[in-house]
């Protein structure tokens, strides 16, 4: 800006035309995007209309399905926290593999962010894909495909954790001639405890969103139950098996936040 | 701890030891439950582990015929124009919602509503959302616009709305005060403040919607899922593979575009 000049202004002429271009090109990349797809809404007016016609054909919710979903529901209980459990055990080593200060050399770093990045690339879906051909379909590959899927997260946020712990207290655990068990124990393990279980508890809760729909795939829990009900067309049970899950998930979601409270 | 006791305890969340004991028996109790439940014996698990290691050979190497490659490349591009699409209308039907969901400049009632309609949008997979709209206008990609605008607005419109709820109350009464209408209230008091989060929270929902819209194909919901589905259905695991590379990739680049540009605004 001249000198002489008093105007003020929110951004100088470079930065109006990096802004400009930036939204030119966002806007032209969703239009050429809905293009793309072709979809053919050839009357967007019936998206609406189908869609209240399913929320009519709901209600009311079959209440007298809830016998016949309790048993899912417990499973996928068990599978989000079974899956959790092993989650927990899986990612402590993984964390300690990733965090720059407890890991032996940078190869191992590596290995540490190549299993946190795939594991949370993939989704829970998808490792239950994999581990129904392995166990076959049932709640046991939902478990593991859980615990595969929340490594990647218990193993990053664990680790960024770990490289935040004060060293000097490591230190003088190892100075007093500790193992190298020990010195993980008594030095590293007290000062990650709190972010250890609220992580967990944190996981566990989106666990039990995530194990709603591993029935899809046939890996167990209430999903079996829902997909059962939408290939009959059954609404009503549809819709009384979605305000169980809804339940439960606020359930889990005050329990989780809760807990949490307590040990921050 | 009563005055002349030099004992130490160490901190504990738990009022007294009886309870902290009855807690951590009720939880193992709980997982013993559970593992009974799923039937997870441990011979059962070193068997599936072993079958698994025996098909690592069948997923390796990643391989694609030309025409597979093709397809690969043209359902991943479906997954991403669904989320570009999707994040774009997501955002905007969140705008108003969150406003309603803010406490601090709506009506109790109209707070209430919205904040409900926001815990169903959160509480539903993605899945579950994409099944009831492949039954409501048919499988292909409208199906997952549907569904990954419905779940950006539950989460877009909470965030949105607790940075509304934060913001200095102080300057939207200065803007009022000068004589200004609602609408002008709003444009010159509220949205200054939250333009910034504003746009690293639409970034950081466009990176999730890129790796929902790489699943929902699972169900019909268009998108590369539904390749990966039937490559699996039809055993060919060398392209289950490749389509997984594929993912990844793409995942990744948008978690990368999506760190750079949230660290530029904050």
């Amino acid at each position: 800006m001249a000198a002489d000049e008093y105007t003020w202004e929110r951004f100088d002429r470079r930065r109006r035309l990096t802004r400009f271009v930036v939204f030119l090109v966002a806007a032209v990349t969703v239009v050429g995007s809905w293009q793309f797809m072709d979809i053919g809404v050839a009357n967007p007016d019936t998206i609406p209309r189908e869609i209240a016609d399913l929320l009519t054909r709901m209600y009311p919710p079959d209440v007298a399905y809830t016998t016949q979903i309790v048993g899912p529901l417990i499973e996928t209980i068990h599978i989000a926290a079974l899956g959790t459990i092993g989650a927990l055990v899986l990612s402590v080593p993984v964390a300690l593999l990733a965090a720059e200060n407890t890991t032996p050399n940078a190869a191992t770093f590596w290995l540490g962010k190549l299993i946190v990045t795939v594991s949370r690339s993939v989704n829970t879906i998808i490792w239950a894909l994999f581990f129904v051909v392995a166990f076959g379909s049932g709640p046991l590959a939902g478990a593991v495909a859980i615990a595969f899927r929340s490594v990647g997260f218990l193993g990053k946020l664990l680790g960024e954790e770990i490289e935040e712990i004060d060293f000097g207290q490591v230190e003088a655990v190892r100075a007093s001639g500790a193992s190298s068990i020990q010195i993980l124990l008594y030095g590293v393990l007290p000062q990650i405890k709190p972010a250890l279980v609220g992580l967990s508890i944190y996981r566990w809760d989106i666990n039990i969103r995530d194990s709603t729909v591993l029935g899809f795939v046939g890996a167990g829990g209430i999903g079996v139950q829902l997909f059962r009900a939408v290939n009959a067309f059954a609404w009503q049970s549809v819709a009384m098996v979605l305000i169980v899950i809804l339940g439960v998930v606020v359930v889990t979601e005050s329990l989780s936040a809760y807990t949490r409270g307590l040990v921050r | 701890m009563a005055t002349g006791e030099r004992r130490w305890e160490r901190p504990t969340v738990f009022p007294r030891r009886e309870i902290k004991w009855a807690v951590y028996a009720g939880v193992v109790g709980f997982f013993l439950w559970s593992a009974w439940g799923v039937g997870a014996d441990p011979a059962r698990i070193v068997q599936g582990l072993g079958s698994l290691v025996s098909l690592i050979g069948d997923f390796l190497p990643p391989s694609a015929t030309p025409r597979q490659g093709e397809r690969i490349l043209e359902k991943m591009l479906e997954s991403v124009a669904m989320a570009m699409v999707s994040t774009v209308t997501g955002i905007l039907l969140s705008i108003p919602i969150a406003f309603m969901a803010a406490e601090n400049l709506s009506p109790k009632p109209l707070y209430a509503l919205n904040r409900g309609f926001i815990s169903v949008s959160r509480a539903f997979n993605a899945i579950i959302i994409a099944i009831i709209a492949v039954k409501a206008v048919g499988f292909g990609p409208l199906a997952g616009i549907i569904t990954i605008t419905f779940k950006t607005v539950g989460f877009f419109s909470k965030l949105l709305a607790e940075d509304l709820e934060d913001i200095d109350m102080g300057s939207v009464d200065a803007v009022r005060a000068s004589g200004a209408s609602p609408i002008q209230t709003l444009l010159y008091g509220v949205v200054p403040q939250i333009i910034p989060r504003f746009a690293g929270l639409s970034v950081y929902r466009w990176d999730i919607n890129i790796r929902t819209s790489t699943i929902i194909g699972i169900v019909g919901a268009g998108g590369i899922g539904s390749v990966l589905l039937t490559a699996f259905n039809r055993y060919d695991y060398q392209y289950v593979t490749a389509i997984l590379l594929a993912i990844i990739a793409v995942v990744l680049v948008a978690e990368g575009v999506s760190a750079v540009v949230r660290r530029r605004y904050q």
